[in-house]
């Protein structure tokens, strides 16, 4: 049986090998992807330092207010701050028509008189506040109070961008505006009462600050490529589903299968067979794109994957992932006539069962009842497995709830293929 | 001679289908003939040859291989079968070589043995220097003969050809009938299916001729030619025991 095995597997190994285009998705198209999307995620994540966003202000107050808000966004370090197109001052229907047609990602229109309005707002509550509190000159007359009508500023965004992005823009303008805000009332109070007796502290108060895992003293900074490298690989693995579902059907097309069948050689020893040649593909697919991201991704600009002292864990997970997926493609292969079934099935299957696992979006971001079905997807498995590795560097027995759910549903979705198979052969 | 298949009341009715594609056939084929079991298309040879061949469970009745049955013995009766398909049950980006080690070992074979049974068979079927050639390249007639040699490196008892000799040129079909014939004078017991009935006529030492899941007649071809009025060969005989209508079937 031994003997029966190794010749399968190096039949497989021979077959691969002439396949230069199950070769190309096997090991070429993983890398291509790791580095594709680590290089798209890693410039998201540096945004703030190396590239700017283009943001149209139409400036429409000319005061401290405006001046304030300028300063706060060149300081920022995210935005530039456009106020002329072709040397043009811009309106706020140019600012309109640039956004809406995708030029810009984002204008900020400041209305008129928002400083003066905004410090005369102030003025007014402070006074009532110092009158009631019996600090005015008792001999001045009350001059009735002009009613100031609340200012908006208004924000155009590009319809084609995130909801994130929009959320995140958003909410620092808001904090940038309310700091303006404060920041007046303070000084009005400083005037009303005098400098020499109300000498503000404005600094803020309360501050955050990130406490980063330490393991053997050393802080652990998560960074794009600890988290893109496990998910990327664990779906370039799950990918090996095409072309073992397609060997499994070109096998029963071919008529090999039929002859294997009359072979004293049960379909158990041809599994197996394949098991361990996609078991050994999938661990070079790992190692390699581990290779790729420690020492490919530096010279490229990307921070290097940091595996000290993880790689014998992130093996075991890879190797399990491995199994997952080898059980999913021997399922596919065993129940698809066709390599038109087989193929699109196998590709749209991964790509669901990593945008459920999270490959994409973190599962804590999903509605609760894809939170639910995320947990049954082995992607997940896997994924969490490895950030349990990589990122919260968990001993092994933590780990083991989640590879024996991966070793299980090899076992099913394996036994599930042998009993069809089994049944299908009952003409 | 000794019976080496004994077949008693076999009968195959597929699911969903009408007709018995094979009903109530019983037949013996003794060791060391060239069985031939001629038939119009869907007169049930395939599927008398594949539940053989394990490939098809009955739907009733027995049958015995070396006096052995596939519902306690099926390892051991595939230990002493060979089939050779009648599609190119190969794969087309190894080697011949490569094919035929892959396929002997499933039989168990190892080694130097392996290895040497390789090369003696491609060189029998003047295929030695194509060993190393991807199966692809092939012509068809190289591949039937692949094809043959992946079914009987072990030196089957018993071996099963469904039409080996369709769509190969005259010098191919030599060669294999050939070859064949000193495998049979080895030992081999040969059942074997084919349209060519001036092939049949020649190479098998007993025929059968079925039809609508049934067998007509069972003799030598020459006992068959003389027991049917007017025949001058086989193929009258087939004439006159199946008529002439089509049999067009889907």
């Amino acid at each position: 049986m031994i003997y029966k095995i190794w010749m399968s597997v190096v039949k497989e190994f021979l077959l691969l090998k002439r396949d230069l285009g199950g070769l190309i998705i096997l090991f070429i198209m993983p890398l291509v992807l790791v580095i594709t999307v680590t290089l798209i995620q890693d410039s998201t994540f540096k945004a703030v330092t190396d590239s700017k966003i283009q943001i149209l202000i139409v400036d429409n107050d000319k005061g401290s207010v405006s001046k304030t808000v300028f300063e706060n966004l060149e300081k920022s370090n995210l935005f530039t701050v456009v106020t002329q197109i072709d040397n043009k001052p811009i309106t706020e229907e140019i600012a309109k028509e640039n956004v809406h047609k995708g030029k810009f990602q984002l204008a900020i229109v400041i209305p008129e008189n928002l400083s003066s309005d905004l410090q005369a707002k102030i003025d007014q509550n402070v006074e009532k506040i110092v009158s009631s509190l019996g600090l005015t000159d008792s001999t001045a007359t009350a001059e009735p109070q002009r009613i100031i009508k609340e200012k908006e500023v208004k924000l155009y965004f590009d319809p084609a961008v995130q909801m994130s992005f929009k959320n995140a823009v958003m909410s620092s303008i808001d904090k940038m505006i309310s700091q303006i805000e404060t920041k007046s009332i303070y000084k009005t109070f400083e005037n009303q009462l005098g400098v020499e007796t109300a000498n503000f502290e404005q600094k803020s108060f309360i501050s955050f600050k990130e406490i980063i895992p330490t393991i053997n003293n050393k802080e652990v900074r998560p960074n794009s490529t600890q988290h893109n490298v496990p998910a990327w690989t664990l779906f370039a693995i799950f990918f090996i589903v095409i072309p073992l579902s397609i060997n499994i059907v070109k096998e029963k097309s071919q008529g090999t299968f039929v002859r294997l069948r009359t072979n004293p050689v049960s379909n158990l020893v041809v599994i197996i067979g394949k098991t361990i040649t996609y078991s050994i593909i999938c661990m070079i697919q790992f190692y390699m794109m581990v290779a790729v991201a420690v020492f490919l991704f530096p010279s490229i600009g990307l921070p290097s994957l940091n595996i000290e002292g993880h790689l014998l864990m992130m093996s075991i997970v890879a190797l399990f992932s491995g199994f997952a997926a080898i059980g999913f493609g021997i399922l596919l292969g065993t129940v698809a006539s066709t390599q038109e079934q087989s193929a699109p099935f196998g590709a749209t299957s991964v790509i669901i069962l990593a945008a459920v696992g999270g490959v994409w979006v973190p599962v804590f971001a999903m509605p609760k009842i894809m939170q639910f079905i995320a947990k049954s997807s082995p992607m997940n498995w896997g994924l969490e497995a490895f950030y349990d590795v990589l990122l919260r560097s968990v001993s092994f027995l933590e780990i083991i709830p989640e590879i024996s759910l991966l070793f299980l549903f090899f076992i099913i979705t394996t036994s599930i293929a042998l009993f069809y198979d089994k049944k299908k052969r009952a003409v | 001679m000794q019976s080496i298949i004994q077949i008693e009341s076999l009968s195959k009715k597929y699911k969903n289908a009408e007709m018995y594609s094979l009903n109530n056939v019983s037949l013996n084929i003794n060791e060391g003939q060239i069985f031939g079991l001629l038939g119009p298309n869907g007169a049930g040879k395939t599927t008398l040859i594949s539940m053989l061949c394990g490939l098809v469970k009955p739907t009733s009745g027995h049958f015995t291989i070396d006096g052995l049955d596939y519902q306690h013995h099926a390892s051991k009766i595939k230990k002493i079968i060979g089939v050779v398909p009648q599609e190119y049950a190969l794969y087309p980006t190894l080697t011949a070589r490569e094919n035929l080690h892959y396929f002997g070992s499933m039989y168990g074979l190892k080694g130097s043995d392996l290895k040497d049974k390789v090369i003696e068979a491609l060189d029998l079927l003047g295929l030695l220097k194509f060993a190393d050639k991807q199966v692809q390249t092939f012509s068809g007639g190289m591949k039937r003969r692949v094809n043959l040699i992946a079914g009987i490196l072990h030196k089957p008892k018993v071996l099963f050809l469904d039409e080996p000799t369709v769509g190969v040129d005259v010098h191919s079909k030599t060669a294999i009938i050939d070859y064949l014939k000193v495998l049979n004078q080895n030992g081999t017991t040969i059942i074997y299916t084919s349209h060519h009935l001036a092939e049949a006529e020649d190479f098998c030492t007993q025929i059968a001729i079925l039809d609508q899941g049934q067998i007509y007649a069972q003799d030598t071809p020459s006992a068959l030619i003389e027991a049917t009025k007017d025949a001058r060969n086989l193929e009258d005989v087939f004439i006159s025991l199946t008529g002439k209508a089509l049999r067009d079937d889907i």
